[in-house]
């Protein structure tokens, strides 16, 4: 799928209605994610900061949210600053998530009781201002919740992750409902390459970057986080002839 | 073994473990104790100093249990429990705790929960060995059997109780009360009502001078949400101002309202460094006035900040030097009084190759550890609470399993890899000294990624049940 051609009019809409929504798009930062496949599709060229962005996983990743909390501790690995998860369960293995990038004294974990006080606890760690960015394991996400979420995440400059879970498969047609969140990720694990000899790869993902505000959508497939929070290129692509790579 | 002077003789007040299993008894008198026993270590009975460690035993358990504490003299402790014990996971939890930190300290101790002060002191000291835990509603039937001396009389009416032949609580239940209360006063059948919950003993709520206090009595009770909220803004400035004069910062604050029907609602706010800005306690103390029920009106609101560490005035960063690191605590603060303490954290690694021990939660503001886990194994980013039993299909003893059933869903494995050997630890426990497992890592024809482990090295028994556990999920 090629990207669209730039429109200059498009443009200056967008820029008009980044005006109007009261924020300019050129003071956004954004994380690229050093796969220009990927960034080139984003708004900004990457990740904006300061927005809400949600994660769910595909298949059984949307019980055990395994790739997608992978995923976002690797975003949350390369924001500097602490990091506050909000969980219901306690089921994160901290070993894992520093293989993703994101240390033992980076994360401040919030064990709430349920979604209201994990959504509670999610806003008050993004309007506190001090954070590097607030991931939260949440099942329902209203249309309500996730303005304010955004708008805290706006006032304060943090970036939120609402990394979608469910607790039986069947509810997670939920995703489809509208929220204010900048972008809308789907990560789902693919078999991975097989090797010259018996054992495992790295893992490889299909990102499916379901809507984005004032962006397009993607479906691409990436190699996992490395240990230092970046995606890779399948080893078949990254050896491509470098003309391959830009096409 | 402690003697004191009862009269014009010396008797025994008190004896430790020893010399009861040695025949002496407390009131036995001194000369004959050291006729039985030689080499007798009597020591004088001092009980100003038993009052007062007893009152710091008082102040410890205030600390760190419930905002409502007295002491009971001569050797007991009162504790308004109400609202505290969920913080401890329940009342057994609580009792447990209790227990355990005293006997660590070095003090045998036995606690009883109950529905009223008059119970809860009959059982503890009668019942209880060395925690008892009294349903709500049974108080009658728990307490009749217990012998007289339970319900806190003086020793002459117990004495011509039992002339009367009056054995147990149970035989006085059922007695007309008047002749009773014409013979010995009206103190026995108040003992009667208070053990029974017929009749109120509020609990005066321990307040030694050293801890900081503000309190403010209404000539009209107050009861609306926005009326407590805006006294509790004046007190924590009065409080604040106590604080600063003596260069302290709070820990945990109580709050006590006491109603106009004599009940005490508390709140209790914890503190993960010291603070005394008004603006954030104040914010911490009115986000818990939802818990706070007024019932016909509070009277008198109460502030005491029950720990306190010393603050003082500390020099900012320049800006010429690098940004100083964004300042937390307020965060925590907040969060740690919503969820409790104990639900916000950091994890830390433990030298440990057994995953679930690998971990460990530490405070979310304590120093950073530095070093984190080994990482030439890969580690599934989520952990189940603990290892799942699946059936699997695998050839012995080293090969990864061919497919395995989760959850009642059946997956090949494509890829495998592994084994990974975790030993037990057997300075731990002896039933670990040669247990093993041995991790997998597996693949899916999905791709989904699974820990998995055998229990045993599959060869020696010995080492293990040799059935299979999906551990943990890789993202």
């Amino acid at each position: 799928m090629p990207a669209r051609p730039f429109n200059p009019a498009l443009a200056a809409l967008r820029e008009q209605i980044a005006a109007m929504e009261g924020e300019s798009a050129a003071a956004r930062e954004v994380l690229p994610f050093g796969v220009p496949d990927l960034d080139r599709r984003l708004p900004g060229g990457g990740l904006a900061l300061g927005c809400l962005h949600e994660v769910a996983g595909g298949g059984n990743g949307a019980v055990d949210g395994a790739a997608a909390s992978c995923f976002a501790a690797g975003i949350a690995a390369r924001l500097p600053g602490q990091v506050l998860w909000c969980v219901t369960q306690a089921d994160l293995f901290a070993p894992g998530l520093e293989q993703a990038g994101l240390g033992p004294d980076r994360v401040i974990y919030v064990e709430a009781g349920d979604d209201v006080s994990v959504l509670a606890c999610m806003e008050e760690g993004l309007r506190h201002g001090g954070l590097g960015a607030v991931v939260a394991d949440v099942a329902r996400l209203s249309m309500t919740a996730s303005r304010r979420l955004h708008l805290a995440a706006k006032g304060s400059g943090t970036t939120g992750i609402a990394l979608r879970r469910w607790r039986r498969q069947q509810e997670a047609y939920d995703f489809g409902q509208p929220t204010a969140a900048m972008t809308r990720w789907r990560i789902s694990v693919l078999p991975s390459a097989p090797l010259p000899v018996p054992g495992l790869g790295r893992a490889r993902w299909l990102i499916e970057l379901i809507r984005a505000r004032a962006g397009e959508s993607l479906d691409i497939e990436l190699e996992a986080c490395d240990g230092t929070g970046h995606l890779g290129h399948p080893a078949v692509l990254a050896d491509r002839p470098a003309q391959a790579v830009g096409a | 073994m402690l003697a004191g002077r009862v009269g014009n003789r010396r008797l025994v007040t008190a004896a430790c473990a020893v010399a009861q299993e040695l025949g002496l008894t407390v009131g036995m008198p001194v000369s004959k104790a050291q006729a039985m026993v030689p080499n007798l270590q009597v020591l004088p009975h001092d009980p100003q100093a038993d009052a007062a460690s007893l009152e710091r035993l008082a102040l410890w358990v205030l600390q760190r249990f419930s905002p409502i504490v007295t002491v009971d003299p001569p050797d007991g402790l009162v504790i308004d429990s109400t609202g505290a014990d969920h913080l401890h996971g329940g009342e057994e939890a609580m009792l447990e705790t209790l227990i355990g930190r005293l006997v660590m300290s070095g003090v045998t101790a036995r606690a009883a929960v109950a529905d009223t002060w008059g119970a809860a002191h009959a059982l503890a000291r009668h019942v209880a060995d060395p925690m008892h835990v009294a349903a709500p509603g049974t108080t009658e039937a728990l307490i009749a059997p217990l012998p007289l001396q339970a319900l806190r009389l003086p020793p002459a009416t117990l004495a011509s109780l039992r002339t009367l032949g009056f054995v147990c609580i149970g035989d006085l239940l059922h007695q007309p009360r008047a002749p009773l209360t014409r013979r010995f006063g009206p103190d026995l059948c108040r003992r009667l009502d208070q053990a029974l919950g017929h009749a109120s003993e509020p609990i005066e709520p321990l307040r030694p001078s050293e801890l900081v206090e503000v309190r403010r009595s209404f000539a009209e009770p107050i009861a609306a949400a926005e009326t407590i909220a805006r006294y509790i803004g004046k007190l924590v400035v009065q409080l604040c101002a106590a604080l600063e004069e003596r260069g302290l910062g709070a820990r945990r604050l109580d709050l006590l309202c006491w109603r106009v029907d004599a009940h005490v609602q508390t709140v209790r706010v914890g503190l993960a460094c010291p603070q005394r800005d008004p603006q954030r306690l104040t914010r911490l103390l009115c986000e818990k006035i939802e818990t706070i029920s007024p019932g016909y009106g509070i009277e008198i609101l109460s502030l005491t900040a029950v720990m306190v560490e010393p603050l003082d005035a500390r020099q900012m960063a320049s800006s010429l030097l690098e940004a100083p690191a964004p300042d937390l605590s307020g965060l925590v603060d907040v969060l740690a009084n919503r969820v409790g303490a104990r639900g916000v954290y950091r994890m830390a690694p433990v030298a440990s190759d057994v995953p679930e021990r690998s971990v460990t939660r530490v405070a979310p503001l304590s120093d950073p550890v530095g070093a984190g886990w080994p990482d030439h194994w890969p580690r599934p980013t989520r952990l189940l609470a603990r290892p799942e039993p699946i059936e699997t299909l695998a050839l012995l003893p080293d090969h990864p399993p061919v497919s395995i059933t989760w959850r009642g869903i059946r997956r090949k494995v494509a890829r495998a890899d592994g084994p990974e050997r975790v030993f037990g630890e057997w300075w731990k426990r002896d039933a670990e000294m040669i247990a093993v497992r041995d991790y997998f890592r597996i693949e899916d024809e999905a791709g989904e990624r699974y820990w998995v482990f055998r229990a045993g090295d599959g060869e020696n028994s010995e080492t293990g049940s040799h059935r299979w556990f999906l551990h943990g999920v890789f993202g």
